[in-house]
């Protein structure tokens, strides 16, 4: 098993490597340089503030003692908030994101296992329909419908929540935005559990269970939900992405401070070392997520040991 | 004797009506298709919004850059030819709308061709050369797939500008890995029939062989998956542009609509309104048609 796991951890190097190396070669080759704009600076200004960034060296110079930055945990400076490093920026954004991110993807994987679970047991009833047609909507709604669609209802109309902001991470400021982020998710992953636990239901030590005379509850507890979770959890990487990458949208409309954010405002004043800086941070993220999903993976499947 | 030409001609016309009664894959796989009414209705309606989004703009009386000064924020109506109402800046929704699909779908159907055709020679050449050239292959693509592709393609939009050509070409060039997984797997198994082995005899170069052998054998299954790509390109294009980075105004595309609409949604919901209805709807059929597809070629679903 230890095993496993370092060579798991260890494939996800080069995997970075790639993402930095590309991401990096791509912005030193990008047409124009991040200073030019409509009002253009003199020549000595911009070779003095080149030579303050580091840009008038080589490209692999440059390259190589970003890549040592990044081992001490450095992202560089900003090259538009002029007084800010890009780990400054991360640090203000990071909690925001980590806290909606958190509540969203715990939502979002509760209910779709219980959802999931639900329509399986009462297969083929009016229960189960309900369930999986509005899982069929959910799955094709993008977020960018369904959080002003929520917020249409639940703010202007129900005035029941408030339509964005943050103000400090009160509960009643994060519900709209997670609800935004995860329902997409929860119709996926109760498609995928009511699947599987309608397979596990269907195998032969539930029915051993079910003969010993098991109460009901305990079938579904302790011996169904183990073996049903498998698919669950190897969705989870795709539904972190997902989750992930939706944030820049629901941050967006929601007007919340976070990386999703900062990252649009990054795109749209072409701060290319804060996008360059998030991209191999919300990269790093994925990766390191993927890995632990395929660890535990190993743990929860009894058929895989190593 | 008689009897004997008798004999031989029921047989012929018993084997001609075993001919007819044999169906090629292709012919099973489109009466599936019809008999699947979920696809069949969805497919029905694609075209009518195709061709609504191709000419409808021809009925209306506005251009999609006009400015009503006399009608801003108005709603919709039959008797004032604004059929979806205005926008803030007093321009008919309905050819706005309309034009936004045309932005939408042709950068879907764009997106998806850079996709399939990028993942189809990725997959091919992997799977029919083998060895360790595949399994290089194989492994960058696995490294690729680590990487969260929206980020790059906002990446990629930042560094070389707002070009919604560009825009395309990036959302295609990031997704074509699922398509080169798919067809690597077909190749692998039309890679040992006698019809490649023969024209290997023949001294057919192995470039050759992909395009003119391997290729058109797959294009099934790619076509399936087109279908099936189409809709998430579109989804992709809509949220760069609904995130300000795709298409630039007066150009419009569902997600720049979107993300107007949703800002006004207080005052004028039928700015949000139409335009997610046409998304969610072609979405919705792209996907039904997709798996129809996908169910009526499976071989598994006899």
């Amino acid at each position: 098993m230890f095993k496993f796991i370092l060579k798991r951890s260890l494939e996800a190097i080069p995997t970075l490597l790639v993402l930095i190396t590309i991401t990096f070669f791509m912005m030193r080759f990008a047409p124009g340089s991040p200073f030019s704009s409509e009002r253009s600076l003199p020549p000595e200004v911009l070779a003095n503030i080149e030579a303050k960034y580091g840009l008038d060296k080589p490209v692999h110079e440059q390259y190589f003692s970003y890549l040592g930055g990044l081992l001490q945990g450095d992202l560089g400076p900003s090259f538009k908030y002029k007084d800010y490093t890009v780990n400054e920026l991360v640090a203000q954004a990071l909690p925001v994101s980590a806290k909606i991110g958190l509540f969203a993807f715990a939502f979002t994987v509760v209910m779709g296992v219980s959802v999931g679970t639900i329509a399986a047991l009462k297969q083929n009833t009016w229960i189960d329909y309900s369930i999986m047609s509005t899982a069929m909507a959910g799955v094709v709604m993008p977020s960018f419908v369904l959080a002003p669609t929520l917020v249409y209802i639940f703010s202007i109309q129900l005035k029941w929540l408030p339509a964005g902001g943050w103000n400090g991470g009160q509960l009643r400021f994060i519900i709209l935005p997670m609800l935004g982020m995860s329902l997409l998710y929860v119709a996926s992953f109760a498609r995928i559990m009511r699947g599987s636990m309608i397979e596990v239901m269907n195998s032969n030590f539930i029915r051993t269970a079910k003969a010993k005379g098991l109460p009901f509850r305990h079938i579904v507890l302790k011996h169904a939900l183990r073996p049903a979770m498998l698919p669950v959890v190897s969705y989870m990487g795709p539904a972190f992405v997902g989750i992930i990458t939706g944030s820049v949208v629901i941050e967006t409309i929601f007007g919340l401070p976070g990386l999703g954010r900062l990252f649009v405002n990054g795109a749209l004043n072409r701060d290319y070392s804060l996008v360059l800086g998030l991209t191999i941070l919300i990269g790093s993220f994925t990766i390191l997520f993927n890995a632990i999903v395929d660890i535990v993976y190993a743990f929860i499947d009894p058929k895989i040991r190593y | 004797m008689l009897d004997r030409k008798l004999n031989s001609e029921t047989m012929d016309a018993l084997a001609e009506q075993l001919e007819v009664e044999g169906r090629s894959l292709w012919q099973d796989a489109r009466m599936r298709f019809f008999r699947n009414r979920a696809a069949m209705a969805s497919l029905a309606i694609l075209t009518v919004i195709t061709l609504l989004v191709l000419f409808g703009g021809y009925i209306s009386q506005y251009a999609f850059d006009q400015t009503d000064w006399s009608a801003m924020h108005s709603g919709p109506s039959i008797a004032s030819g604004h059929y979806f109402g205005t926008d803030s800046l007093g321009r008919d929704m309905y050819v706005r709308t309309l034009l936004g699909g045309r932005v939408s779908l042709g950068v879907g159907v764009a997106g998806a061709f850079v996709a399939v055709l990028l993942g189809t020679l990725y997959g091919a050449t992997s799977g029919f050369l083998g060895g360790t050239v595949d399994r290089v292959m194989m492994r960058l693509l696995e490294i690729l797939y680590g990487i969260p592709f929206m980020f790059f393609v906002i990446l990629l939009v930042t560094f070389f500008g707002r070009n919604i050509v560009l825009v395309f070409i990036a959302i295609g060039a990031v997704s074509w890995l699922d398509m080169a997984r798919i067809v690597r797997g077909q190749t692998l198994s039309l890679k040992n029939k006698e019809f490649i082995e023969a024209a290997e005899v023949c001294g057919v170069s192995k470039g050759r062989i992909i395009t003119r052998h391997i290729i058109p054998n797959v294009l099934g299954i790619v076509v399936v998956y087109a279908t099936l790509l189409v809709p998430q390109m579109i989804l992709t294009e809509s949220f760069l542009s609904f995130l300000g980075l795709g298409v630039q105004e007066p150009s419009t595309s569902w997600g720049a609509l979107l993300q107007d609409g949703s800002q006004t949604m207080e005052i004028a919901i039928w700015q949000l309104l139409f335009p997610a209805a046409f998304m969610v709807t072609t979405l919705f059929c792209f996907n039904y048609v997709g798996d129809g597809l996908r169910d009526a070629l499976d071989p598994k679903d006899r």
